[in-house]
């Protein structure tokens, strides 16, 4: 017992140098310097305690390899959920972050993305089917994932001709956030945001670098729908982007940095950003247009071309549960359109006015048309836009 | 290489034709494919759901003039960025070469290398900060100098590009002002002249090579440039880079992508020979009778 309690005492400083002198002459070898030292347990000890060090964990049991590529949005995801599904079966994740659904499909019809589970919006699940970029899911391997609990009005994109390709991630709203101290104008709709733009916010605005988003407020502004691609009416859309173009902070779809640090006084805004950034900075306040605009819901889906597609229903699977749904929801603050998961969380939740506003302006709300993310117009408006 | 050299039997050619074998593959491969599916891109029709449509027009070349802001802000900015590194480069560059102890060199030389280990983009993403109204500004006001706005600003794009580019400037000039013959110098102060006078007509006329190499050099990918304008110009200083980036990423519009490089790669070939022509090749002759 003595014995055995001094084998496993530090090596002292002196021994050390003996065994290091040792080695450097090579009469021991390495593996007995690491033993007697230490040193080869500590490096194991390290190396287990940050996954990312050991290439090649894999488990042999489901054999779901070790690696997975998650493509998402900004802000969207909540990092200990994918540590802990790391830890549980050794598939460490790769998350790339993207700001519009365009730059999704255009990475997927080049092809040899890599990704094996991405996050798309409502109306674009239709044309990927189309293109025949995204699998059909067999839901049999989703087991945590049930139909029955989802509100049709989000989940129902994700079937298209009888077959589901998707499940539903997360639905929310497309307004505008208004730091309050700065700006004294009370912008309710999208006439007044660019009223605003153009007056007193002039300088520190932000609109998306997405042509869904601010095509659709310029539309709504002008008193257009939302989803417009009628010539005439997105030239007019065109003229107020660019006669406000002078007056904008930036074309970005990463507005967190500048709303925080005050540079931006109001953004063209996603529901959950709008909850971040009014959580943490009170006099955020994030307004959903009376004269239009956009509700959307998210979906994961697996693209046809990905290299690790156990994991990736693994990892769908992981996170459709609901207790995985509720952590989601405590980082990003996104509302699920899964009732078992809102039973999880605090009953103030379902009067949160962000997510859940009221039903005359929820009514004025469109959700995205399959034919505005291939329309060349809108998309050759948006980038004269960026370029003029 | 002389004429003789290729006229010592098959073995040697037969060498030659191994050796070059690689580096002619990876630039067929790499260089010259590329080079023509783009050409051909670019005469093509944009597909109903975006991407390549097969097809011969010349509709897109026809509409470049709808990015004539995007080419002006390159052709200003591409030219002012490289000017400004010159400037800022040119000192340091000195400094190193010839002013510094040569125990230090080795430290500050590494020092100049140490940012190009982290990514462009991260130390791009660190200036956003400090440009923004949280950083330098904040310093600013208490100075009195209030409500400056620096980011999303053609300064911060001009500052992103200086900080980005400085290393490839510095070290092109370092090389030549290094090897410079210090017993020239000291003939052309006995000589009577000033050391102003030296610097003039002896140390910068010797360096010119090293500035030559080092203003293409930044030139060349400030052409191309599109990352720093789009963090630090908050895509508002809008580079024909980042026109590209968009028309493949966002509107798909791979042909007009296409027509916009083969335009933008026509116009460098023009510049840099312009540029080879009148100040690298006016001063060869000098600079092959030094060496």
């Amino acid at each position: 017992m003595v014995k055995k309690h001094r084998e496993n005492a530090p090596i002292s400083a002196r021994k050390f140098m003996e065994e290091l002198r040792r080695y450097e002459k090579g009469s021991v070898s390495r593996r007995h310097f690491l033993g007697v030292t230490g040193l080869g347990t500590a490096m194991a000890v390290l190396g287990s305690a940050m996954p990312g060090l050991v290439p090649g964990r894999a488990h042999a049991a489901d054999d779901l390899g070790d690696k997975l590529v998650f493509s998402t949005w900004p802000n969207y995801f909540n990092p200990a959920n994918i540590e802990a599904f790391t830890k549980a079966t050794g598939v460490h994740v790769q998350v790339n972050i993207f700001g519009s659904n365009e730059e999704m499909l255009a990475k997927l019809q080049a092809g040899g993305t890599g990704w094996d589970v991405f996050v798309p919006t409502n109306y674009t699940i239709s044309n990927y089917v189309a293109l025949d970029l995204i699998q059909k899911l067999d839901l049999a391997r989703l087991p945590n994932f049930d139909q029955k609990t989802q509100d049709p009005l989000f989940a129902d994109p994700a079937t298209v001709n009888g077959q589901v390709y998707a499940v539903p991630k997360n639905w929310g709203t497309t307004g505008f956030v208004v730091n309050t101290k700065k700006i004294k104008g009370d912008p309710k709709s999208h006439k007044d945001f660019f009223k605003v733009t153009m007056g007193e916010g002039s300088g520190h605005t932000i609109v998306h670098d997405y042509q869904l988003t601010t095509i659709g407020a310029a539309l709504c502004a002008l008193g257009h729908s939302f989803n417009s691609i009628d010539k005439k009416e997105l030239a007019d859309a065109e003229k107020l982007l660019i006669k406000s173009k002078p007056h904008l902070f930036a074309i970005t779809s990463d507005y967190q940095p500048g709303m925080r640090n005050g540079d931006a006084w109001m953004s063209i805004c996603w529901t959950g950003d709008g909850a971040q950034l009014h959580k943490d900075l009170p006099e955020m306040s994030y307004v959903v247009a009376n004269d239009g605009g956009e509700i959307w819901s998210d979906f994961y889906c697996i693209p046809k071309e990905a290299p690790h597609m156990k994991a990736a229903y693994a990892f769908i699977n992981y996170l459709m549960e609901p207790a995985v749904q509720a952590k989601e929801f405590e980082s990003h603050g996104y509302a699920t359109s899964d009732s078992r998961v809102s039973a999880l969380l605090p009953a103030s939740t379902a009067s949160d006015p962000i997510l859940f506003p009221a039903k005359e302006l929820m009514n004025g709300l469109e959700f995205g048309a399959a034919q505005t993310l291939t329309d060349p117009t809108r998309a050759e408006v948006m980038a004269r836009f960026k370029s003029a | 290489m002389t004429a003789a050299s290729f006229d010592t039997g098959g073995k040697r050619n037969w060498q030659t034709a191994v050796l070059l074998m690689p580096s002619t593959l990876w630039f067929l491969v790499m260089l010259v494919l590329p080079l023509i599916v783009v050409v051909i891109f670019s005469f093509g029709e944009r597909s109903p759901v975006g991407g390549y449509g097969a097809g011969f027009t010349f509709e897109q070349y026809g509409n470049l003039l709808a990015r004539l802001k995007a080419f002006q802000n390159t052709m200003t900015y591409a030219p002012l960025g490289t000017v400004v590194s010159l400037l800022v480069a040119y000192p340091l560059a000195y400094y190193l070469a010839v002013k510094v102890d040569r125990r230090w060199r080795l430290l500050l030389l590494v020092l100049v290398i140490v940012p190009f280990w982290t990514s462009l983009l991260i130390r791009t993403y660190a200036w956003i900060f400090i440009l923004g109204g949280r950083g330098i500004p904040t310093l600013l006001e208490f100075v009195g100098i209030e409500e400056l706005r620096l980011i999303n600003t053609p300064f911060a794009v001009l500052v992103g590009i200086v900080y980005g580019y400085l290393p490839l400037m510095v070290f092109p000039i370092f090389v030549s002002l290094e090897r410079l013959d210090k017993q020239l110098l000291e003939a052309s102060s006995d000589l009577g002249s000033s050391p102003l006078r030296t610097f003039w007509q002896v140390t910068l006329p010797l360096s010119m090579p090293g500035v030559a190499t080092g203003c293409m050099l930044v030139f060349i990918l400030l052409m191309g440039e599109f990352l720093i304008p789009a963090f630090l110009g908050g895509g508002k200083v809008f580079f024909i880079g980042n026109a590209m980036v968009d028309l493949f990423l966002q509107s798909r519009n791979w042909p007009f992508g296409s027509a916009v490089a083969v335009t933008l790669v026509i116009i460098m070939l023009i510049t840099v020979s312009l540029y080879m022509r009148f100040v690298m090749g006016g001063r060869s002759g000098r600079d092959a009778s030094i060496m």
